[in-house]
């Protein structure tokens, strides 16, 4: 089963558009990414440019209005994520114990929807819809 | 936790024991301590290195106690020791790096030509996979208790055979990677084709191939076929979700719907394959392999298939691996490149070249009929799909075969 690793940096939500982490929080990230790769879980990894360089567009009444960032509102912003490829909820959340995080940070872990953690009845009622929309 | 870091404690103390049953036993003992400690004193801040820590000091105390079947127990204990101060050390890189050594040889020795092939394939997923001896049992739908045996069975012949616990070097290095690679591929045949058998347990397996086989690129990451490997597993898998219809009915590849193909995996495929020819390993078994699912992956359709290409790639498979298999597949694809005269043709000289034994193979006839009503010979065509059909025991295959008839006849009729 697959499970996302979400990053939420403190105070990204603010951060300038230029912002980089250090030298010596990059190594441990690296460090910490070695350890996924050698045990056969990473799949993918990404970091994002701070909320200020992004933007948002939301939806009223199925039209949409772009606003630019920094979003004043958000208290909580993604920083990047891992995908990574374990056999349980436990072992992703061993993982994210384990990721070289500063105080006050968060990893959300969260499953990916797959067909196959589905019992065969409940795929059996999945079949009306699109297989599309269930399978990522 | 126990899947994080089992395979490592078992290798590292398997180094020392030489023995990879005790090994494992002695890393159990120190998880269940671990479980009764932790709750009161809290999770120590590098668990691993704890859980290191504890199985080693049982190792010394069962040592000690003489309780092992191993001989010099004062050197090995004083190897133990010796490795306990070590990990207090500052060394931390070279530990992990010596950690490393430790897991590579806990493969190289689960997949010991020694052993037979299911014993191979049991350890593996025990020892490194770190799946439960009922898990491995319901993925193979045998009892929980044959797979025990199994595993035990093939612990002893290695301590019976006294097969040294260490990486192959030189000339056998080659033999023996190609072994582990083997019972990878079986690992994942048999959570990717298996017909029968529980699908939650069976994708398991398949993903579980998969971690192994990206463990070996980290650990052997000059070995081309690891990574072309890696490339082949990855791009089969990514077509999953497309491999069945509605109602469980096998979907061929040229029918699939390829937007259900999950294109990131594709792209995790693909970049395995391009390490593995930049190694200079694009001529072996497995990259051909992969290169071939490449070019049906590239394809946006199926009729934009490089046929042409993937019959070059067979042309060259077959010289490595001369199997009416790998013969009758390239018929396919010189029938798709160039038409199905030329296909029938290559398909007699593949079962030439297969004699008698592949003479029960539901396949050939198979292949030689959808040849034949391409070329219009429709009441041969016929025969040979009647003579597949009466050749596989497989439900699912008999269904397609039958379909295929029903068109034939259809097509006979408007003639």
């Amino acid at each position: 089963m697959r499970f996302m690793m979400i990053v939420i940096p403190k105070g990204y939500e603010s951060a300038a558009p230029d912002a980089v982490p250090s030298a010596e929080a990059v190594a441990k990230m690296m460090e910490y990414n070695k350890a996924l790769k050698k045990a056969g879980v990473l799949l993918a990894l990404d970091g994002l440019f701070p909320p200020s360089t992004g933007a948002r567009v939301s939806y009223t009444d199925g039209k949409p209005t772009v606003t630019d960032g920094p979003f004043a509102e958000a208290k909580e912003v993604i920083g990047g994520y891992w995908i990574i490829q374990v056999r349980s909820r436990e072992e992703a959340i061993e993982w994210a114990r384990r990721a070289p995080m500063s105080n006050n940070e968060v990893i959300e872990v969260r499953q990916i929807h797959e067909m196959s953690d589905f019992p065969e009845d409940v795929q059996k009622a999945a079949e009306g819809f699109e297989h599309r929309n269930v399978v990522a | 936790m126990w899947k994080i870091e089992s395979t490592r404690l078992i290798a590292a103390i398997a180094r020392v024991t030489h023995d990879i049953g005790i090994a494992e036993e002695l890393a159990q003992d120190a998880l269940v301590t671990a479980l009764e400690v932790w709750p009161e004193e809290g999770i120590p801040d590098n668990p691993g290195a704890w859980l290191m820590t504890a199985a080693k000091r049982r190792a010394i105390d069962s040592l000690r106690r003489g309780r092992m079947l191993v001989q010099k127990h004062e050197e090995i204990a004083r190897e133990l020791e010796w490795q306990q101060q070590r990990l207090g050390d500052a060394l931390e890189h070279s530990l992990d790096q010596v950690i490393d050594d430790d897991v590579l040889r806990l493969i190289f020795t689960a997949c010991h030509p020694v052993l037979a092939v299911e014993g191979r394939i049991a350890l593996t997923l025990r020892l490194i996979g770190g799946l439960t001896t009922a898990e491995i049992a319901r993925a193979f739908l045998v009892p929980e208790k044959t797979l025990g045996q199994r595993i035990s069975r093939a612990k002893k012949t290695l301590a019976e055979a006294h097969v040294p616990f260490e990486t192959p070097s030189g000339d056998e290095l080659r033999s023996r990677v190609e072994a582990v690679l083997m019972v990878v591929y079986l690992i994942f045949n048999e959570g990717y084709t298996a017909t029968s058998g529980d699908e939650w347990m069976r994708a398991a397996l398949a993903e579980e191939a998969l971690r192994l086989g990206r463990m070996l690129g980290q650990l052997l990451p000059g070995e081309s076929e690891v990574y072309a490997l890696v490339a082949l597993m990855e791009l089969q898998a990514s077509r999953s979700a497309a491999r069945r219809g509605k109602n469980g009915e096998a979907v061929l590849l040229p029918d699939q719907d390829r937007s259900l193909w999950d294109y990131a995996q594709i792209k995790r495929g693909m970049t395995a394959l391009e390490q593995a020819q930049s190694l200079g390993g694009g001529a072996k078994p497995y990259a051909l392999q992969a290169a071939i699912a490449a070019c049906h992956m590239r394809a946006r359709t199926a009729e934009e298939t490089d046929w042409e290409r993937i019959v070059l790639l067979y042309d060259a498979l077959l010289q490595i691996n001369p199997s009416p298999i790998v013969a009758l597949n390239r018929a396919v694809a010189v029938g798709m490149a160039q038409g199905p005269a030329a296909g029938l043709d290559a398909l007699d000289a593949a079962a030439t070249l297969a004699g008698d034994s592949l003479a029960g193979y539901h396949l050939f006839p198979s292949v030689r009929g959808d040849l034949l009503m391409k070329m219009g010979r429709l009441e041969e065509a016929r025969e040979e799909i009647q003579r597949a059909i009466a050749m596989t025991k497989n439900l699912r295959e008999q269904e397609l075969l039958a379909n295929r008839l029903k068109q034939l006849e259809k097509a006979t009729r408007s003639v």
